[in-house]
């Protein structure tokens, strides 16, 4: 088998590889850039076609552009795609960078206007449009309502679900569980509000009330039931899972029933994370507006009950206050929209960190 | 140990992080719960344990012969969770009967055909309403909102798992996930007072030089648009796609790119070698969450689309609707057949919704019974 | 063809960490060296910095001469991937990429290198598993994916994509540690083939795998845990198993330390 000098045309190029290349120097991408950016200014403002935002943009496409040729002439190309795509790939990354820099510096810049005492003590009960005043008092409370109940619904259950996929379910219907499960999370939110609206609001609840449907807080806890109970059996599931099965089985050994086993030893193990799948499902809920919208009515004043009447929630108040005609709405509505992205962030940092020092922990 | 730290020696297919953290999870836990060795302990422990919760286990269980009553308590807490199980696959079966029950009516009174008008008119006394438009419109800025979204999500997965240096990356996949909890009415009030701007001036620009295309023409007013639309809903599933793609990235195992490197690739060639071939099925499947995500979206869509509905490929425009946005936007003075018209083509977004899922799913599990098999 | 390796000096670190320090030594062409010591000593580290893999890991580095025929691997203006074309590797567990049939598994090497007609990779790919002793197993499954082989017909297929590139050098970091007796023997019998036309290096843990493959054998040592690994002693197989000139050689050996 000695036919290595004669093997036909085997990687030409890998035949007899040269180890050293030439390469494009460092200097040379800079240059390209500079090069780009003039080329592009003056072409973009010697036609009068348009404005900065177009010069960038045809900027990073010279660039990507002459930075393949003068790679492909230097280095070969191989080395030119390497570049290149690299490049592509660093841009990207940058793209993405605007739109979360915008929507920060717009949330906290319009948001901070109206961000006063009397806009989290006052509800918009009676607050005409011209009034500048009116809060989301009404709002928060509507929110953490809606979401504190729609927790004590899910998280039995939810857990509960994931201790059957996890430790009793065997099989065929486990796994369409499992499977319907990662569905559920599928389901958009506007289904859900659609379906208590039919269910609920539509067939249950005119029994209660005289015939006439009742919109209410507890209608948009069950539509965010819906929304958030994949996301905890998901989250509870692979935290179970983690739990090693020495300790499961150093349980049974010492007699302990199988059912006293998953209470008192394979959930407190799992419980920071399951913590954690909670928050974020809590965190996830409480930003939902589409239900809210179908189910819970809205409504201008305060109302505690979230059994009985309209109530509005902070995501809600966000959509209404944004469509509104007043002057004043749309600081009332940028001023909730950093309210709830507040309470969002902090309860998905906090969850994230939870996680992450649960990990290090171990 | 730490002849060679070499990726190789650990790379199985992810599996070994895994096992590792079990083992120390085992190790913690069992000195916590069960302190010493449990050969030992175990007649205390048992006793202790079965004595304060009084289910009749006598000090010293290992001895009892299994009562009745105990295997009872296992069987309770059994169908417990198998119910709370159960109640997944009844949500979703109700949510199907109660959206036919409460559609069909609405059905029986339209007037006009439901899958080909135009038009959205069921408050009337002859009622008439289609999801033609509708159905369009949805179609047409989620299929728009991926094409921007996942070459510039993949961009960005690339760079977290294999470009950015570690720390970096961990610190902006953290971002980009928060970016994820941002709730979508976020995102629809900055899409209307802020991003409308710089995109109605985009559109301008593109009717001036470009109107000859088709999606590019019209008299305007622009801004309101499809385009508005999809870049909105661009940016809102970037981060899905983002950080799914990113997961199965990393998990290429480090043996496979060592292998590609060690032929001889550059960087992009062990990435196009061993990486995203590998990774394919996840981003498949990332793309077609996205996909579900884009076309249940509601709020954002509702405040920024034009609201018009009618089947126009032009994306610059004013208007644009789609099945979700036209719910909440007509929700509010819908009477009775109104209601069920909107739970109609809520239904028809539920069976959409739920195929693209189900084919995602599906897509997912499939590569995880693959790798298991390679492994 | 095969090339001749020579290490001055050479010391490797992953991060702050010393893990190999002032190896020298000399591989000629056409010849097996074994890389036989105890866990930790840092024998695969020096294999990886061979064909610069191990820069791959971040903070990881090597200080010192390495050339290969002369040449400075490390030189500023060397093209590493042009190094691992020359310089081909085989890691301890057999690694097709997962999502390839056999056959774009073989041709891998060469498609990176712009080979694109179908007859001139056919024939590569044929006499690779030729010489990789695996052709007659696989010659009618080759679109078959190659994690459907077994553990050492993996191993067997990746040292034919190795050698499809027709590289000057082939490292193998204990190639066969994953392998049963049968697949190690395969291999073993591959390695005496393939000397006539490649130079070899191997980092095994089996003395008897050394003794058997290897024409010269490199013992490598730490004094302690977190010591950087040093050469110790560094002959022809024969003499380096039968009368070594250090002591700790011969303690290894005859398995009074390790």
């Amino acid at each position: 088998m000695s036919t290595l000098t004669t093997a036909p045309g085997a990687a030409a190029p890998g035949q007899r590889p040269q180890l050293r290349t030439r390469r494009l120097p460092t200097l040379a991408a800079l240059g390209i850039a500079v090069a780009a950016v003039v080329l592009s200014a003056a072409l973009v403002y010697g036609t009068g076609i348009g404005g900065t935002a177009l010069v960038v943009a045809l900027a990073v496409v010279l660039y990507l552009a002459g930075l393949y040729l003068a790679s492909n002439v230097v280095e070969g190309r191989r080395q030119a795609r390497n570049r290149t795509w690299s490049a592509l790939i660093h841009s990207a990354f940058v793209l993405a960078l605007l739109p979360l820099v915008s929507v920060t510096w717009t949330l906290v810049s319009k948001g901070a206007e109206r961000l006063d005492g009397n806009f989290f003590q006052t509800s918009m009960n009676n607050i005409g449009a011209r009034d500048p005043n009116g809060g989301a008092y009404h709002a928060i409370v509507g929110t953490l309502e809606q979401v504190g109940v729609a927790t004590l619904i899910t998280v039995p259950l939810g857990v509960l679900c994931a201790i059957y996929i996890v430790e009793y379910g065997r099989g065929r219907f486990a796994f369409t569980i499992r499977f319907f499960v990662d569905v559920m999370t599928g389901i958009p939110s506007i289904v859900a509000g659609l379906f208590v609206l039919a269910f609920w609001i539509l067939i249950i609840s005119p029994i209660f009330n005289n015939g006439r449907p009742g919109y209410s807080g507890f209608a948009a806890s069950l539509a965010l039931s819906v929304l958030m109970l994949p996301t905890i059996v998901r989250s509870t599931e692979e935290m179970l899972r983690l739990v090693p099965a020495p300790l499961r089985e150093g349980s049974y050994a010492l007699g302990i029933p199988k059912w006293k086993t998953i209470l008192r030893i394979v959930l407190p193990t799992a419980l920071p994370g399951i913590v954690t799948g909670v928050m974020l499902a809590v965190a996830r809920a409480a930003g939902e507006t589409a239900p809210v919208l179908l189910v819970a009515g809205g409504g201008a004043a305060i109302n505690f009950n979230p059994f009985e009447n309209n109530q509005s929630s902070l995501a809600l108040y966000v959509y209404q206050q944004a469509g509104d005609a007043s002057r004043y709405a749309p600081a009332r509505a940028w001023a909730a929209a950093l309210t709830l992205v507040a309470l969002v962030l902090i309860l998905t940092i906090a969850a994230k960190l939870l996680a992450r020092r649960n990990r290090f922990g171990r | 140990m730490g002849d060679t730290p070499d990726g190789s020696a650990n790379a199985g297919t992810g599996g070994p992080g895994v096992t590792t953290s079990h083992a120390r999870v085992a190790g913690a836990a069992l000195s916590v719960d069960v302190p010493g060795t449990p050969a030992h302990r175990a007649p205390n422990g048992a006793g202790g344990r079965g004595g304060d919760s009084g289910t009749g286990h006598g000090p010293g269980g290992g001895g009892a012969l299994p009562r009745r009553r105990a295997f009872g308590a296992d069987r309770v807490f059994q169908g417990l969770t198998m119910a709370a199980g159960t109640m997944v696959l009844v949500i979703i079966v109700a949510i199907a009967i109660f959206l036919i029950a409460k559609a069909v009516p609405a059905l029986n009174a339209n007037t006009a055909n439901f899958f080909t008008f135009e038009g959205w008119f069921p408050n009337e006394s002859s009622p008439r309403f289609g999801i033609g438009a509708l159905a369009f419109g949805t179609l047409l800025t989620s299929i728009l909102a991926l094409l921007l979204a996942v070459p510039v999500a993949l961009g960005i997965a690339l760079y977290l798992s294999h470009y950015a240096p570690r720390r970096i990356g961990t610190a902006l996949g953290f971002l980009i996930d928060l970016l994820a909890a941002v709730p979508s009415v976020v995102f629809g009030l900055w899409g209307r007072d802020f991003f409308y701007g710089p995109v109605r001036d985009l559109s301008v620009w593109l009717n001036k030089y470009f109107s000859w295309i088709p999606i590019f023409g019209g008299d305007g007013p622009f801004g309101k648009s499809i385009l508005l639309g999809s870049l909105v809903l661009a940016i809102m599933v970037l981060p899905i796609i983002t950080s799914l793609s990113r997961e199965v990235f990393r998990q290429t195992p480090t043996a496979n790119e060592e292998a590609a490197l060690a032929l001889g690739a550059t960087k992009w060639e062990m990435i196009r070698t061993a990486v995203l071939p590998y990774g394919r099925p996840g981003v498949i499947g990332a793309t077609m969450l996205g996909l579900g995500r884009a076309l249940g979206e509601t709020i954002a869509l509702a405040m920024t689309l034009g609201i018009v509905s009618n089947i126009s490929f032009n994306i610059i425009e004013n208007g644009g609707n789609t099945v979700a946005a036209n719910i909440a936007n007509a929700f509010g003075e819908a009477n009775d057949v109104g209601r069920g018209a909107l739970i109609a083509s809520g239904l028809v977004l539920f069976s959409i919704t739920l195929i693209v899922n189900i084919t995602a799913r599906a897509i997912i599990y499939r590569r995880r019974e693959f790798t298991e098999s390679a492994a | 063809m095969a090339k001749r390796i020579e290490a001055m000096n050479v010391t490797a670190y992953y991060g702050s960490f010393k893990a190999i320090e002032d190896i020298n030594l000399t591989v000629e062409p056409k010849t097996v060296t074994a890389l036989i010591g105890p866990s930790g000593c840092g024998k695969s580290t020096f294999l990886r910095s061979i064909n610069r893999m191990h820069e791959v890991l971040p903070g990881a580095r090597v200080n010192g001469r390495l050339t290969i025929d002369d040449e400075d691997i490390y030189d500023r203006d060397v093209d590493v991937t042009a190094v691992r074309r020359m310089i081909g590797m085989v890691f301890q567990r057999p690694n097709p990429f997962p999502t390839m049939s056999i056959f774009d598994n073989v041709v891998a090497g060469l498609r990176l290198n712009g080979v694109r007609r179908k007859s001139v990779l056919e024939e590569a790919a044929e006499r690779a598993l030729k010489s990789a002793n695996l052709w007659d197993e696989v010659k009618d499954r080759l679109g078959k994916p190659g994690a459907g082989l077994s553990g050492g017909q993996q191993q067997r297929l990746c040292i034919a994509r190795t050698i499809a590139v027709e590289p000057q050098v082939v490292l193998m970091d204990e190639p066969c540690s994953a392998l049963d007796p049968i697949s190690t023997l395969a291999i073993e019998d591959l390695m005496f083939k393939l000397k006539d036309r490649y130079t070899i290096i191997i980092v095994t843990h089996n003395m008897q795998q050394a003794a058997r493959v290897s024409d010269r054998t490199a013992f490598f040592s730490i004094e302690r845990t977190g010591d950087p690994g040093r050469l110790i002693e560094y002959d022809d197989t024969q003499k380096i198993f039968s009368n070594p000139s250090v002591k700790k050689t011969e303690d290894y050996i005859t398995g009074r330390f390790g």
